[in-house]
């Protein structure tokens, strides 16, 4: 996600994790036993071709036979159609393998997301649980696919190979293995250069990436300052370390493979002049010559493949970690084993003394206490910040009160279960959020006992309908992300028709602040009216209409209710409300077009 | 696609032209030593199937690793230099694409997301680089061992030649085939990727309205059939993708397989030796190499001239704003403004807009939300393009001053506190990288942020942002005004600047700058009353107009917009609100 994120390193290897991660394979282990089996089948066919040739020449070419060596070519044809199909068949499984597993994995996550409780969410944002779930489940699967099972495949090649020329000669094979170790070495070296300089270039760019978005967005602040000349030179400073660090590395690249070569090189003049010496003792046929010139090709794949495990290794070992973490996240806020269940919801509420505060000593909400009736329309208002949201939070139990306790006909919230407290309450914020899908996903929710019909009544009840009407393919019409072809009115009575739709007992609804056209204005004062209706209702206001439409008024102050009463009360009283009024709702009377806060 | 926009590199490589010949040069010296060692093998067998001298064998495999070495120098040499070079030209090419950044004006960087210009600098340099090294140096390599090893394959056995070459074809073709169906289910797959990021994005940042009405469950179906489909997606690249090493192999296989049914018959009847047969092994495997290379460098040079085309795209964007006929002045700070109607997008945001202020003195300018008072600042600061004879900066056309000259006797402090990831010193001596600790510590004094200062852990040098200390955003608007103090402006431009400190504070810096900033013109917005009033001229703006103006007591006493605000202004201290 973010280019700042630099690389962090960690253990190559922990049992812990480890025996964790295994756990995932479980599921698959036929699959992956299979697998392995495939892997040791094919590494062991591409060994014969070697063997074959030496067969060839000496069975059949220095001893003419054309009818052997036309049976030895098909055979040869024949172990390569196998090895074709091993080698396929197990590239199939081991994906195969490893998707399911990151499915697996990123249901997993996901599920956890959705349980975990919206307190959560503050600490954690967006874009560092969306790495989780996406770049660091990718991360394992290379360790799925690539890692675990091919390392069978490297080793046993490898052993593969000892066999068989130590079976042909035994000194020469000594001889041609005196390679394999400088050949290790190297590659070992030289994996360890290439990640430090990876790391190094890798550093760099993330550098250059922060340095650039930073700059990108302050470039205003760089031409209103002349400091255009001097910002070069950092970028300059940041691009040539970027340059050092390739160079380094393609010094790396350019020293390792010619090296490899040469040993490889080396080994081949080893095995001519040591075997050619054994051939003419007789120790040695000319096939096996051959035959040892094509095994010593085959070294080098599986040592470099295995430095490059450690690799995997390791950054397997840094992204589960990430994940585990975030999997072993307690979920402090469930619902309860054996939750009070209503057998029907009459909308009544109560706070007793409930105090509130999201960080310690900052307290948002004061010892508030306050009773609706079913059915009652109560309107908060009150200036901002002075704890209207934090009501509607701690209703929905978004949070839990440290100190007093929220009611439902008698009933603690904590003590309901979550379900039948959350579907006997709409909610309506001030912020309608939409989803990228059709305009029926965003009123049902993807609820699928709420019919087309259903919506349509909902629409038409609180004025969605004209909305939906303008729109291509009516309720069928998709969203852009975040809705955002449309205004925040329309965004406004979309809600209404998503909260009307679910049909809540209780309403709760945090008025929208920003600008609306006259003539939506008065749509939404309508839709809102025909919501509240016989419904408990709880709504921050911002709109005098509002307001007036409400059968009781609290004004919020600091954390605190101060005043409560009727419209022509609270003005009487000449307190807070009076002065709100003046601020925020007389111009309303005047122009009901504008909004003037 | 059109290749065309690689041509544009051409100026780039031409610097370095003479080590790109020589890279080139060790290509082909590379790939003659490479191709010494078969034969050499060759000799070697046909001498070990008769009598020979023993010596000779010693000699050869010694004539063996020589060459190799030699081989080996000269493809360091050619790793080095190729290779360096697009790493050059990429340090080139980066710095002239932010070079270009700096003299692009505002209006670019609201039409193109920063991701945007990030995934152009970053991803699509890249695919450029990768034209530039492995690109060049690969199709160079890939068409020198070709024809070398052609034409040793030919000079043992054309029969055999043609009849390895038909797999060898076959995995050229195969590549590119595969190649092509990979790259569209694996933009699928992207697709797909995307779509489930944004479910996930979409149902995390909206998880209030997901858990308000108990959607959790069907989110998550909803989640589980994307990630489905995501998987479905990924098999069917495997099933092809999985198929294109082993094809390779059984392919590359099939020549080894031929080679032996038919070359092994051509050494039993004679017409070619052992030796002959095991060399052309050899070159065969050699050929290998480059057959699977050439899809790749394919498609390395495709990616590359899209991605150029991306990066000329910005790179051909012309400034919008840029000295044309200035004239050299110097800037006392007189401002005059006659007629000014600005459209933003095509909306019109500002209308008939007259004013002056004679250096030195402070106007202040307030009105509501969107009406257009940060425009008319941006303007002033030549942000935005006039048309010639609206804007005069003592007696100039604001057209006609060079803009590193009206820039430098500028002081803007912008609405958004904007600081850089730098030491808090850094960001105040911004625009004066010489102001000496006593310069920078006063200035920050003015701006009423001394104390803060003091608390910081390394005091001046700590550093601002992620990597050191995070400012609140009262701390960045006065650091801002530190640095345009700094900047030793003739014309201070404040922003709403004082929007996040308190009433209190506000005043005791408006007292201080009034000192400090006394040989300054200045131009204050604000939301505010309390910043404004002490200003010598005042204008009221609404949509876009100066509907009044005029000083403080002038402007309470025509009852009119400002009154309200400053009556609104009131009740908003009595409840104790901030805004």
């Amino acid at each position: 996600m973010s280019h700042h994120e630099e690389e962090v390193l960690g253990k190559v290897y922990d049992g812990r994790l480890a025996r964790r991660l295994l756990g995932y394979l479980k599921p698959y282990r036929h699959v992956a036993l299979l697998a392995v089996a495939l892997t040791l089948g094919a590494s062991a066919l591409q060994l014969a071709g070697p063997y074959l040739t030496k067969i060839a020449i000496d069975g059949y070419i220095l001893r003419p036979n054309l009818g052997g060596l036309n049976r030895i070519a098909l055979l040869f044809l024949v172990f390569l159609s196998l090895q074709f199909s091993a080698a396929y068949l197990q590239n199939l499984l081991v994906n195969w393998m490893g998707q399911k597993i990151m499915f697996d994995m990123r249901l997993e996550i996901y599920r956890h997301l959705q349980r975990l409780e919206i307190a959560f969410f503050d600490r954690n944002p967006v874009g560092r649980l969306m790495t989780r779930i996406t770049s660091d489940v990718d991360v394992l699967n290379e360790l799925f696919t690539s890692g675990v099972i091919t390392i069978f495949g490297d080793v046993f090649t490898l052993a593969g190979i000892v066999v068989v020329i130590f079976s042909m000669n035994p000194r020469l094979a000594l001889v041609t293995f005196s390679v394999i170790p400088f050949l290790f070495a190297a590659s070992v070296i030289f994996k360890i250069r290439v990640r430090h300089s990876y790391r190094r270039v890798r550093a760099a760019i993330a550098r250059i990436n922060a340095f650039l978005q930073e700059n990108i967005t302050g470039m205003a602040i760089t031409q209103l300052f002349g400091q255009q000349r001097r910002k070069f030179s950092q970028f300059a400073a940041l691009n040539e370390e970027h340059r050092a660090a390739n160079q380094q590395s393609i010094f790396y690249y350019a020293v390792f493979y010619p090296l490899a070569e040469l040993i490889g090189a080396v080994a081949i003049a080893l095995i001519l002049w040591y075997g050619g010496n054994e051939v003419l003792r007789g120790a040695l046929t000319l096939g096996s010559l051959v035959a040892f010139i094509q095994y010593s090709d085959r070294f080098y794949k599986p040592i470099s493949d295995l430095s490059e495990k450690f690799n995997t290794l390791q950054g397997a070992m840094a992204s589960s970690e990430r994940i585990f973490k975030l999997l072993d996240t307690p979920v402090h806020l469930a619902s309860p084993r054996r939750p009070h269940l209503l057998p029907k919801v009459r909308g009544a509420i109560e706070f007793r003394n409930v105090s509130f505060q999201y960080k310690e000593n900052e307290p948002v909400l004061r010892n508030i206490s306050l009773t609706v009736a079913p059915g009652e329309r109560i309107a908060i208002v009150g200036a901002t910040g002075a704890g209207k949201s934090t009501i509607i939070s701690l209703l929905n139990r978004f949070y839990d009160t440290r100190e007093g306790a929220i009611l439902i006909d008698g009933v603690d919230i904590r003590e309901m279960s979550l379900d039948q407290l959350r579907q006997s309450i709409g909610i309506v914020l001030q912020d309608v959020f939409l989803f990228s899908g059709t305009i029926a996903d965003n009123i049902r929710l993807h609820h699928p006992q709420i019919t087309l019909d259903a919506m349509q009544r909902a629409a038409q009840a609180v004025n969605a309908d004209r909305v939906v009407e303008k729109l291509p393919g009516r309720l069928e019409h998709r969203l852009g992300e975040r809705g955002s072809s449309l205004s925040a009115g329309e965004r406004q009575l979309l809600s209404f028709a998503r909260c009307l739709a679910y049909d809540p007992v209780i309403l709760v609804l945090d008025e929208a602040t920003s600008n609306i056209d006259t003539e939506t204005e008065i749509l939404i004062r309508d839709g809102l009216a025909k919501l509240m209706k016989n419904r408990t209702s709880i709504v921050i206001a911002h709109r005098l209409s509002t307001i007036q439409n409400c059968d009781r008024i609290l004004v919020m102050h600091k954390g605190e209710i101060c005043e409560a009463g009727s419209h022509q009360e609270l003005l009487r009283q000449r307190g807070i409300y009076y002065k709100l009024y003046q601020l925020q709702y007389k111009d309303q009377l005047a122009a009901t077009g504008t909004n003037g806060s | 696609m059109t290749h065309s926009a690689l041509y544009r590199l051409l100026p780039y490589l031409k610097r370095y032209r003479w080590r790109v010949v020589w890279g080139i040069l060790m290509v082909l010296c590379t790939n003659v030593f490479a191709l010494v060692s078969p034969w050499i093998l060759k000799q070697t067998i046909d001498m070990l199937t008769r009598p020979f001298n023993r010596s000779l064998l010693l000699w050869y495999a010694a004539l063996i690793v020589s060459a190799a070495l030699v081989e080996g120098i000269f493809r360091y040499a050619m790793r080095r230099i190729l290779i360096g070079v697009s790493r050059d030209v990429e340090y080139d090419l980066r710095n002239d694409f932010f070079a270009h950044l700096e003299r692009l004006s505002p209006s670019f960087y609201q039409k193109h997301s920063t991701g945007d210009i990030m995934s152009r600098a970053t991803n699509d340099l890249a695919a450029v680089r990768m034209v530039l090294g492995p690109g060049i140096m690969y199709s160079v390599n890939t068409l020198t061992i070709s024809i070398m090893a052609t034409a040793l394959l030919l000079k043992i056995s054309p029969h055999l030649t043609a009849l390895a070459f038909i797999p060898l074809v076959l995995v050229s073709a195969s590549v590119k085939k595969f190649g092509a169906i990979v790259h569209t289910r694996f933009q699928r797959i992207q697709e797909q990727l995307s779509h489930l990021s944004t479910q996930v994005q979409e149902s995390l940042a909206g998880i209030r309205v997901v858990r308000a009405y108990n959607r959790e469950r069907a989110f998550i179906r909803q989640f589980e059939e994307c990630n489905q489909e995501y998987l479905r997606r990924n098999l069917s690249l495997i099933r092809v993708s999985g198929l294109l090493y082993p094809l390779n192999a059984l392919l590359s296989g099939l020549a080894s397989a031929l080679l032996l049914w038919y070359g092994g018959r051509q050494v039993v009847q004679g017409h070619m030796t052992l030796g002959s047969f095991v060399a052309f092994v050899s070159y065969l495997a050699m050929l290998t190499w480059p057959t699977v290379a050439l899809g790749w460098v394919v498609n390395i040079f495709q990616r590359g001239a899209a991605s150029m085309g991306r990066i000329c795209q910005l790179l051909d964007a012309v400034p919008e704003i840029a000295d044309r006929d200035v004239a050299p002045v110097s800037i006392q700070g007189a401002i005059e403004v006659r007629h000014l109607n600005f459209s933003y997008n095509g909306t019109p945001v500002l209308h008939d807009i007259t004013f002056s202020v004679p250096a030195t003195s402070r106007l202040a300018i307030v009105g509501r939300i969107g009406s257009g008072k940060t425009t008319l600042l941006a303007v002033l600061a030549r942000l935005y393009p006039v048309p010639d004879g609206v804007i005069w900066i003592d007696n100039t056309d604001i057209n006609r001053i060079p803009l590193a000259v009206l820039r430098s006797a500028l002081g803007f402090v912008p609405q958004d506190a904007f600081l850089f990831s730098e030491t808090v010193r850094d960001n105040l001596a911004f625009a004066n990288t010489e102001a000496g600790p006593e310069r920078v510590r006063e200035a920050a004094r003015v701006a009423g942020l001394e104390q803060d200062i003091e608390a910081f852990p390394n005091k001046l040098e700590t550093l601002v942002g992620e990597r050191g200390i995070t400012l609140s955003g009262g701390q960045k608007q006065r650091a801002t005004i530190a640095r345009a103090l700094l900047a030793q402006p003739r014309i201070l431009i404040l922003d709403d600047s004082l929007s996040s400190v308190d009433t209190h504070t506000e005043e005791k810096i408006l007292t201080r700058l009034g000192d400090a900033a006394r040989g300054c013109t200045t131009v204050i917005v604000s939301h505010r009353i309390s910043t404004v009033q002490g200003a010598d001229q005042i204008l009221v703006l609404d949509q876009g107009r100066i509907v009044e103006r005029g000083t403080h007591p002038e402007l309470l006493g025509q009852g009119g917009l400002y009154a309200d605000l400053y009556e609104k202004q009131l009740l908003k201290e009595e409840l104790g609100v901030e805004s």
